[in-house]
């Protein structure tokens, strides 16, 4: 039974537009979570905005900050099944997509779930394309648990998996980046705690708002942003309690510590973020496709024009980007971030426009 | 400049589809309309359609059922009267001589109930690994009653569009049965003829235009029918009827209802006069959970969805098939 209904109680969104609409100070807030990106547009949400209210997403979209050599390395490699969540077969890499590969004979499996990998690892060597945040990095730690317990070693993850604070710490670092507070990810949020993201208020004075993805979430969320920006007092406040704790769920992050280790990761258009990422620990090294296939990842990037390293560090919109629209669409992204449909890009084209 | 080869997008019934109809289908064949179904001699209206799906039997159908609903439907859409079916299997070797015997009673079975017969019909066998199992394409002849005529240019401003029904069904009752998501109790597909709801509907209300939503769903033929008719149209996402099912699995694996393929559900454009028509279709076995749920306007173009908290989005043809997000 669904009970969203008292999340989207047009009276209360109503008096909370109301009370925005009175807010006069340019402001920009930023939606990490592509999740929070698609929600923004799909309820109309940024139209109900005043302009000096601005929402501007960041780099929260697994599949944006998947680098183009992860593509181009998994469409090298032959005799295995490259099997992957769907909204990566439309990648761009440097010459094609894993869905163009495919259609020229790559073996290519869309799966909703890695226990589905591993299922068909009971008949081929399959490669499963470990990309996504906090929320998915437990369901493929399991699993990596699981096909050792099996002995299943026709199955293995590349690991290409990012971590949030790590990625907003480096974001806050870099010079000319102007916000005024962040709308935490929800998802995440389950498995790392509300906790993770004091750095923001600690170390750069800046204030966020952990939410979930109704329309009372969100603005719910810029209004507690508002609040303390009237007030200079940044802190990290939970709106999603009902789903989210301080500390995170103890389950997931033993099984994170069981299989995985903090590294170094490589972000399409930000480039290497320090202990940013996981990788596989040694003990369950026999699962890691980078060793199995010897698979290195290079920060090469072609110069296409394409903005969208601008768009996921919140420097400019969208349409900012002087090939969206015209040259950069859904049927053919030039950038990452037109891809998914979590993306910066594919969110302002279709809702946006 | 690189060369194109075709993707499966191509065959999403979206954007890339008409892309290819366009720049290639149409440029050879100068074909009079991109109607499914389409009329020739003395009222005669024809139509074929290929069918290809995994699973093979899915709850709710399986592919001969689907094969006869599918064209039945597309000669329903004309306001026709669907009579015979053609019928062509092409079965991969090693195919179960059981299952295509379940297959081929499913056949009779859709036809019976759809009040069509099978005419004539072809068997080719290809070699293991050249096919999925079996693919089966249908051609359907029906007959248009005197004084029926449906085209997208009867359509008016201030026309209703309604549809007969929950959206989505077929498409989560398939990634269920594909993906093995384990839903409790497993969705069902729509897989039906609509052809008696047509005849129906033609009885009981100034019907303008009938589409049936299949693959690219409701929102792209709302966005056919703007290009066409350079109207507006309007929907109210408070009024779409969508099971609880449906929006749960839309939410989790982010995709859109609208978007998603039904294979018993049409879109129609009701002359608001005829408004009412909606009750009469709940009486009806195919029309139940009938819903208005929008109107054409010349106040803009395109296709707008009204959000139930009040806010107002674009809702665009897709370029290509709607993709599973990861979180």
């Amino acid at each position: 039974m669904l009970n969203n209904k008292k999340f989207r109680d047009p009276a209360l969104i109503k008096k909370i537009v109301d009370d925005l609409n009175n807010w006069k100070k340019p402001i920009k807030i930023m939606e990490v979570c592509g999740s929070h990106t698609m929600a923004i547009g799909h309820w109309g949400i940024r139209k109900l905005l005043p302009p000096s209210i601005q929402l501007i997403s960041g780099p929260g979209c697994p599949v944006c900050v998947t680098p183009s050599s992860l593509i181009d390395e998994l469409i090298k490699l032959k005799g295995v099944t490259i099997a992957t969540f769907g909204d990566l077969i439309r990648v761009p890499g440097k010459e094609e997509t894993l869905e163009q590969a495919r259609a020229k004979g790559l073996d290519i499996k869309l799966i909703y779930s890695p226990l589905e990998a591993l299922k068909l690892a009971e008949k081929k060597q399959v490669v499963f394309v470990g990309i996504g945040f906090e929320t998915t990095i437990p369901g493929i730690a399991q699993t990596i648990f699981l096909a050792a317990k099996q002995k299943q070693f026709n199955f293995s993850v590349f690991p290409a998996f990012k971590l949030v604070p790590p990625a907003l710490d480096a974001l806050l670092s870099t010079e000319d980046i102007e916000l005024d507070g962040f709308l935490l990810p929800g998802h995440v949020s389950v498995i790392i705690g509300s906790e993770s993201y004091d750095l923001l208020p600690e170390k750069f004075g800046i204030g966020g708002v952990v939410t979930g993805f109704e329309p009372l979430d969100i603005l719910r969320a810029v209004k507690l942003l508002t609040n303390q920006i009237s007030k200079d007092n940044p802190q990290i406040i939970n709106e999603y309690n009902r789903v989210v704790d301080s500390s995170g769920n103890k389950i997931a992050k033993q099984i994170i510590e069981e299989i995985l280790q903090v590294e170094d990761a490589l972000w399409r258009g930000i480039g290497w973020i320090p202990d940013s990422g996981m990788g596989i620990k040694e003990k369950y090294a026999e699962f890691d496709a980078a060793k199995k296939y010897n698979i290195t990842l290079k920060d090469e990037e072609g110069n296409t024009g394409c903005r969208c390293a601008d768009v996921l560090k919140g420097k400019i919109i969208p349409p900012e980007c002087p090939l969206f629209e015209k040259v950069c669409t859904p049927a053919h992204p030039i950038g990452p971030c037109m891809v998914s449909s979590e993306g910066s890009c594919a969110a302002y084209y279709k809702y946006e426009r | 400049m690189k060369k194109e080869i075709i993707t499966l997008g191509h065959g999403s019934g979206a954007g890339l589809t008409r892309k290819l109809i366009s720049e290639i289908f149409d440029k050879n064949f100068h074909l009079p309309t991109l109607d499914d179904g389409v009329q020739i001699e003395n009222r005669t209206v024809v139509t074929t359609d290929a069918h290809v799906v995994q699973p093979i039997f899915f709850p709710g159908g399986d592919i001969g059922k689907l094969s006869i609903t599918g064209t039945v439907n597309d000669v329903a859409m004309t306001g026709a009267i669907p009579k015979y079916i053609l019928i062509t299997y092409i079965i991969e070797e090693g195919f179960k001589i059981d299952d295509l015997r379940k297959i081929t009673e499913s056949v009779q079975k859709a036809a019976i109930d759809a009040g069509v017969k099978i005419i004539a019909g072809d068997t080719k066998v290809v070699e293991k690994g050249k096919a999925d199992g079996i693919y089966i394409t249908t051609t359907g002849i029906g007959f248009l009653p005197e004084k029926v005529e449906l085209s997208s240019q009867k359509i008016e401003v201030g026309d209703k569009i309604i549809v007969n029904g929950n959206l989505g069904d077929h498409t989560v009752a398939i990634i269920n049965a594909r993906q093995n998501l384990e839903l409790d109790p497993a969705p069902k597909s729509d897989c039906a003829s609509l052809n008696h709801l047509v005849q129906f509907m033609l009885k009981n209300g100034d019907v303008h235009f009938l589409r049936d939503a299949t693959r690219g769903g409701v929102a792209t033929i709302l966005n056919e029918v703007s290009d066409d008719t350079g109207f507006g149209i309007i929907i109210d996402e408070e009024a779409l009827p969508i099971s609880e099912n449906v929006e749960a699995v839309c939410g989790l694996l982010g995709l859109d209802a609208l978007y998603m393929a039904n294979e018993g559900k049409l879109v129609s454009f009701i002359s608001q006069k005829d408004e009412n028509i909606i009750d009469k279709m709940k009486t009806h076995k195919s029309g139940k959970n009938s819903a208005i749920i929008g109107e054409v306007t010349n106040e803009f173009q395109g296709v707008y969805l009204r959000t139930s908290i009040g806010g107002l989005r674009p809702l665009l043809m897709l370029e290509s098939d709607p993709l599973p997000r990861i979180c």
